[in-house]
């Protein structure tokens, strides 16, 4: 008897089940569609509804008038108790959007105020400037502020776009993770294709693997294809260019094994496939409001911030904007690659216990 | 017949669910080269005994010998020699019957083209449809062309007939007798006891998890009618159906 090549059944199913969803409309909507629609809202959204985050600086007076007035007008953000090298850094990466600095001049009633702005968020700092010309003309103001000065650091540009990618990524990851292998083998499960597969000599792990393999390919390819466009059309930084693009897959073929699990479990516990979108949404929907994919985390109140980090995708959010725009190397977000490390292993133990063939 | 050689052998074969016994104490022996049909009411244990001769499911007690391989040990070289055709089983979705028999040849590891396999089930044209949109005959047609990739020694079809129009049917028929003729021994259920007559070199019936009797269909009627049995109304030469074929045609339409 011809011996049986394990490899050749396993790549076989990886053949079929690629190509399946290639063809399959809703794989393709959910990895492709819809994150480039909401990447193509927000870049050209490009953020509306603007906070401008100004950081105070250390030893800056607080009392008085001006810092009044830019906390009144309800769009100014006052960031204190942060330490001068931790500001120097968020300025540089445009997370503060200036700096300001207030003193009372020697022999004097009036203020000085000292402005700093950052290249990496120019549109706000013009936001900002506006509003404190407006507050240096005010009436009410005019004898008390003496002078206004203002400089530019210059930081990486960084974009709506910089921001609202690495979290479409990962969303896409979770959903074609968690729908499509929960859909899958719930309905190869339910129509007989696991059985009559079982009565040829392939092995379980080889339809496991096999359907494993042609997920991870096509979510990669969908990842590629958004970080394209994302680059191309939309100005996505890439600090350190392919290197950086291969980064990310990397982590995207984590983000994807780990969703998978999510998969694996609901394709199990749901009794037909009307059940799989609801469970399924109960996984995905927290985690693509709560994760970081549209707004940074530290936007929410602090009793929901908690959860937020319990999440596997805000790590996964979280080490791709690193990578991509802080051009940070795998090694330096290993704190995040762990934490999805850790879900994996308890989503598999789960998966392994609740998975059902038949 | 007693000079034939049992390819499957079946020994005090029992099946327990729960709290029910579905198989209880199943011996039979399939000789190599026949079509072998097992027919019984529904729920009689037909399926679940082909499940386990197919290694598909687990048995509770018993001994079941296919072409000297055991199902508790050898398993994995019995599926490589048996085609297998599930009652209601589904294909792959999104793949067409070319890349279906592409797959299932990686499956069973065999070096196939699948083109010849589809003439073989003549479905030759429909190479590029989807398993969903063939006919009830189509359906199953393909479905047995699935069991004949792995070139295998036995067959087993479960119900392959139901559902199906008269002409299919006929053409179903004449498609597992090749098969048998070409070497391969066939083992199938059915509700249909014409199909059986016809089609089977052997039957045994089952019934509550029994065989309750095993012959050729012509033995079997023989023992009823020297038993003194005689049919109510007296057998016209042609029946409904072959009013029904002869006015429809032959031909398949599909």
């Amino acid at each position: 008897m011809k011996k049986y090549n394990n490899i050749k059944a396993t790549l076989a199913l990886a053949k079929a089940s690629f190509r399946s969803i290639m063809r399959s409309p809703s794989a393709v909507v959910f990895t492709l569609a819809f994150p480039l629609i909401f990447i193509l809202v927000f870049g050209f959204l490009g953020g509306g509804g603007t906070h401008i985050d100004v950081g105070v600086t250390p030893g800056s007076d607080v009392n008085n008038p001006v810092m009044g007035m830019l906390e009144k007008t309800g769009m100014i953000r006052l960031i204190k108790d942060k330490s001068k090298a931790d500001f120097d850094k968020l300025l540089e990466k445009g997370n503060v959007d200036a700096m300001i600095d207030v003193h009372r001049k020697v022999n004097s009633a009036a203020y000085s105020v000292n402005v700093v702005y950052t290249s990496a968020s120019r549109d706000k700092g013009g936001i900002l400037k506006s509003v404190l010309n407006n507050v240096f003309y005010d009436k009410t103001l005019k004898p008390t502020v003496a002078e206004i000065k203002e400089s530019t650091i210059t930081g990486r540009e960084y974009k709506t776009i910089d921001f609202i990618l690495p979290g479409q990524l990962g969303f896409s990851l979770l959903s074609t993770g968690v729908f499509g292998t929960a859909f899958v083998f719930l309905s190869l499960r339910q129509t007989l294709v696991i059985k009559r597969f079982f009565a040829t000599p392939v092995r379980r792990s080889s339809i496991v693997i096999g359907e494993g393999i042609a997920r991870i390919g096509f979510a990669l390819i969908g990842a590629l294809f958004i970080i394209l466009i994302g680059h191309f059309f939309f100005g996505f930084t890439l600090v350190h260019g392919a290197a950086t693009v291969v980064n990310m897959l990397i982590l995207a073929t984590m983000g994807i094994i780990v969703f998978m699990g999510f998969g694996f479990i609901i394709s199990g516990i749901a009794k037909n496939e009307s059940m799989v979108p609801p469970i399924s949404n109960i996984v995905t929907l927290p985690q693509f409001l709560l994760s970081g994919t549209f707004f940074s985390i530290e936007a929410f109140p602090s009793w929901l911030q908690p959860i937020s980090r319990a999440l596997p995708l805000t790590y996964l959010n979280d080490a791709m904007r690193k990578v991509a725009f802080e051009g940070m190397g795998l090694w330096d977000v290993k704190f995040q690659i762990m934490i999805l490390l850790l879900w994996g292993i308890g989503i598999y133990a789960v998966a392994v216990k609740v998975f059902k063939w038949e | 017949m007693e000079t034939k050689k049992a390819i499957i052998s079946v020994n005090n074969l029992v099946k327990k669910y729960d709290d029910f016994v579905a198989v209880q104490g199943l011996s039979f022996e399939v000789y190599e080269n026949e079509i072998f049909g097992l027919l019984g009411p529904n729920g009689a244990g037909k399926t679940t005994t082909l499940e386990i001769i197919e290694t598909l499911r687990d048995k509770t007690s018993g001994e079941i010998i296919v072409d000297g391989f055991s199902v508790d040990k050898q398993a994995h070289s019995i599926k490589q020699i048996i085609g297998v055709q599930l009652q209601a089983a589904g294909y792959y979705p999104n793949l067409n019957l070319v890349e279906l028999i592409e797959l299932f040849a990686g499956l069973y590891g065999a070096n196939i083209k699948p083109m010849e396999i589809l003439e073989k089930v003549n479905l030759q044209d429909k190479a590029k449809a989807k398993y969903k949109a063939l006919s009830g005959g189509q359906k199953q047609r393909f479905s047995i062309a699935t069991t004949l990739i792995n070139q295998p020694k036995i067959i087993f079809l479960d119900e392959p007939t139901t559902g199906l129009d008269p002409q299919a049917r006929r053409n179903l028929w004449d498609l597992i007798t090749e098969i048998r003729d070409a070497g391969t021994t066939v083992v199938i259920t059915t509700h249909y006891m014409d199909e059986a007559e016809q089609l089977c070199d052997r039957v045994a019936f089952v019934e509550r998890g029994q065989i309750i009797a095993l012959d050729t269909p012509d033995n079997l009627i023989d023992k009823l009618v020297s038993s003194g049995f005689e049919r109510k109304k007296e057998v016209k030469k042609a029946n409904l159906e072959d009013v029904f074929i002869n006015l429809t045609g032959q031909e398949w339409r599909e």
